[in-house]
């Protein structure tokens, strides 16, 4: 790659989605949203219960294959790619329902992603070891998957991505079902991953998680983008209000 | 491609290349501490090649002490059946997906070999690498289609090909058809791999393909690949979004699974010196191979060997007291032995090993937990 292709890239939003659309039957989960994801940033995407936010997900880090639009990481289309094609690239996400490998010790669960970048067991062992300590797990890497609290697991999902070495990565709620001083401990970790320089794409119901953590954030409703810009604008948003307290709150208020 | 914060490719020389982080991350560590490689936790990794070591001195001394011929068939056939299971235990116990017709590339291996000398007088050695090279190719043509799809479509294209094979070969010509091959008699020799005087050396090659086997399944058990078909055995959405391409890993599993598989049909073909269809590709051994597995431990290296321990002497032990009576017995001790397995201890004996194991290290009385507390003494 040489000196213009770098700025080029630089210059561009590391993730460019558009006019993404993903029909089920006559359901659109996804109507047309388009957004744009900048190096370096956290932007949060969230909406009330089946807004399409999953949906979005999984056509972006290629779990489905949009019905229409156009996804493109790093200045690659990647429309319809294979889920590890793009985790290849550098984009990788994590699961609601999370998915750890219960037969698995923690640090193998890790080395299992580490092995895409790293050549051997032990530099896979290393890159384990050091996620493992960020997520705060390392005391328990040799814990069989299945043994670990669903807070733990969380953070095994997200340590299993980071060893992937993204450069954006993608929470599908990873905050949800822990509690306050837990949530803390992950908004912690989603700061110290920017700062890392990292980008994170974050689906979350938890606001006061989410808002003062976020740059920028999407709401989608009925599968559609009703505002974007930074949480305070969105919050208010008299769409977003409407969306999700409903039209008779909104007018009470 | 650039810009990675993960990406070291662009650090200087001098940087260590296979680190991870740069300082943003390594100031964060808790306690202010570096985040040094840390010791990996030392599994007692080699251990089971010195068990292999063991149980390969004890099995060769075995026919050396008990110099009965009824004796060294059952050792033969255990190893045989030892190696089946290994090898079918990378497809099903490492990367879980369920083969019913393992049977197949065992035929095709026995009649390659058998071919080979009957047909055209070549050594069944070359014989037995052909079929090896065969059943390989015929377990990717087949698994490959499948593999892309989820559930049991896999299971039941084993089940249909082994089948589809096993027809082909009752009414193929050039094979003999169901009449079988009977290899003619060559002057006896490591050349012509064929014995007549003692099973002796059976015993011993047979032994060595197995132990070969053996460190097959322990490297790829302990390989990047043994981690990958784990992952997509826990759960191929998992594994996908870790950059791991499910449907190749499976492909290659199976492929090494039957090319050992063959390779051991071939070592049967030379020591029985006939075959026929019935049975070599039966849908019996394909069932042998999955009981005893499942008996003894699915994906872990001893659950074959200790599953065919059980299985085969009985097996073999009620053929040679029982003749053709006696035909059957074997598979209802076994079953019912499987359900009983399935009722209490799915890991089958290797889990019920290892859950003993752990009772006795939680009362403090194991070795590890002794060791363990004079450390910290």
């Amino acid at each position: 790659m040489d000196a213009t292709d770098t700025r080029a890239a630089n210059a561009r939003p590391l993730l460019e989605v558009t006019g993404l659309t993903m029909r089920f039957g006559n359901l659109a989960a996804n109507d047309n949203v388009t957004f744009n994801v900048h190096r370096g940033e956290i932007v949060a995407l969230i909406g009330p219960n089946g807004a399409g936010k999953t949906t979005c997900f999984n056509c972006v880090s290629g779990f489905l294959r949009p019905t229409a639009g156009r996804v493109v990481f790093d200045g690659i289309d990647i429309t319809g790619m294979r889920p590890y094609h793009i985790c290849r690239l550098g984009l990788t996400r994590t699961f609601q329902i999370v998915k750890t490998l219960g037969d698995m010790t923690v640090e193998e669960n890790v080395m299992t992603g580490a092995f895409l970048r790293a050549p051997g067991k032990r530099e896979a062992r290393e890159v384990a070891a050091e996620v493992l300590e960020l997520t705060g797990l390392l005391d328990k890497r040799a814990k069989p998957g299945r043994s670990l609290t669903i807070a733990e697991r969380k953070r095994l999902e997200i340590a299993r991505a980071l060893a992937t070495r993204p450069k954006l990565l993608m929470l599908d709620e990873a905050m949800a079902g822990l509690n306050p001083t837990e949530i803390k401990g992950a908004m912690d970790l989603c700061l110290r991953l920017r700062e890392a320089g990292l980008t994170l794409v974050v689906v979350e119901h938890i606001m006061e998680a989410i808002m003062p953590i976020s740059d920028r954030v999407i709401v989608l409703s009925s599968g559609e983008k009703i505002a974007e810009g930074t949480p305070e604008e969105v919050a208010a948003n008299e769409d977003v209000i409407k969306a999700y307290l409903g039209e008779k709150y909104h007018a009470a208020s | 491609m650039n810009e990675s914060p993960w990406k070291d490719r662009k650090e200087p020389a001098g940087e260590p290349t296979r680190r991870l982080t740069h300082g943003a991350l390594e100031r964060t560590g808790s306690d202010g501490q570096a985040l040094r490689p840390a010791q990996p936790v030392r599994r007692r990794a080699r251990a089971p090649e010195l068990w292999l070591l063991a149980v390969s001195a004890v099995v060769a001394v075995l026919p050396l002490a008990v110099n009965n011929v009824n004796f060294h068939h059952v050792l033969i056939m255990f190893l045989i059946f030892a190696s089946l299971g290994e090898a079918w235990n990378i497809i099903t116990g490492l990367a879980g997906q369920t083969s019913f017709g393992h049977a197949a590339f065992f035929g095709i291996g026995a009649y390659a070999a058998a071919v080979a000398y009957f047909r055209h007088g070549i050594s069944p050695w070359i014989g037995m690498a052909a079929g090896a090279v065969i059943a390989t190719a015929v377990s990717a043509v087949v698994s490959y289609p499948v593999f892309r799809l989820k559930g049991h479509y896999f299971a039941i294209a084993t089940l249909a090909v082994a089948e589809i094979i096993f027809q082909l070969f009752v009414s193929w010509s050039y094979v003999e058809g169901a009449t079988g091959i009977s290899i003619p008699v060559a002057a006896e020799g490591l050349a012509t791999f064929q014995f007549h005087t003692s099973k002796l050396p059976y015993c011993y090659i047979t032994l060595a393909a197995f132990v070969g086997t053996v460190l097959v399944f322990r490297r790829v058990e302990e390989s990047r690949l043994g981690y990958y078909l784990r992952a997509i055995k826990g759960s191929e959405e998992a594994a996908m979004a870790m950059g791991i391409n499910p449907a190749r890993y499976k492909l290659y599993a199976m492929m090494i699974s039957a090319f050992i598989t063959s390779i051991f049909g071939s070592i049967y073909a030379q020591y029985i010196l006939y075959i026929d269809p019935f049975m070599v590709f039966a849908l019996a051994i394909s069932m042998k191979i999955v009981l005893l597995t499942v008996l003894g431990g699915l994906g872990s290296v001893w659950g074959p060997v200790l599953g065919a321990a059980i299985l085969i002497p009985l097996s073999e032990y009620t053929r040679i007291l029982l003749g053709g009576t006696g035909k059957g017995i074997d598979l209802i001790v076994f079953g019912a032995l499987i359900v009983v397995v399935a009722c209490f201890q799915p890991q089958g004996i290797v889990g019920l090993m290892r859950s003993h194991g752990r009772r006795r290290a939680e009362r403090g009385v194991s070795g590890d937990a002794r060791r363990d507390a004079t450390a910290v003494a």
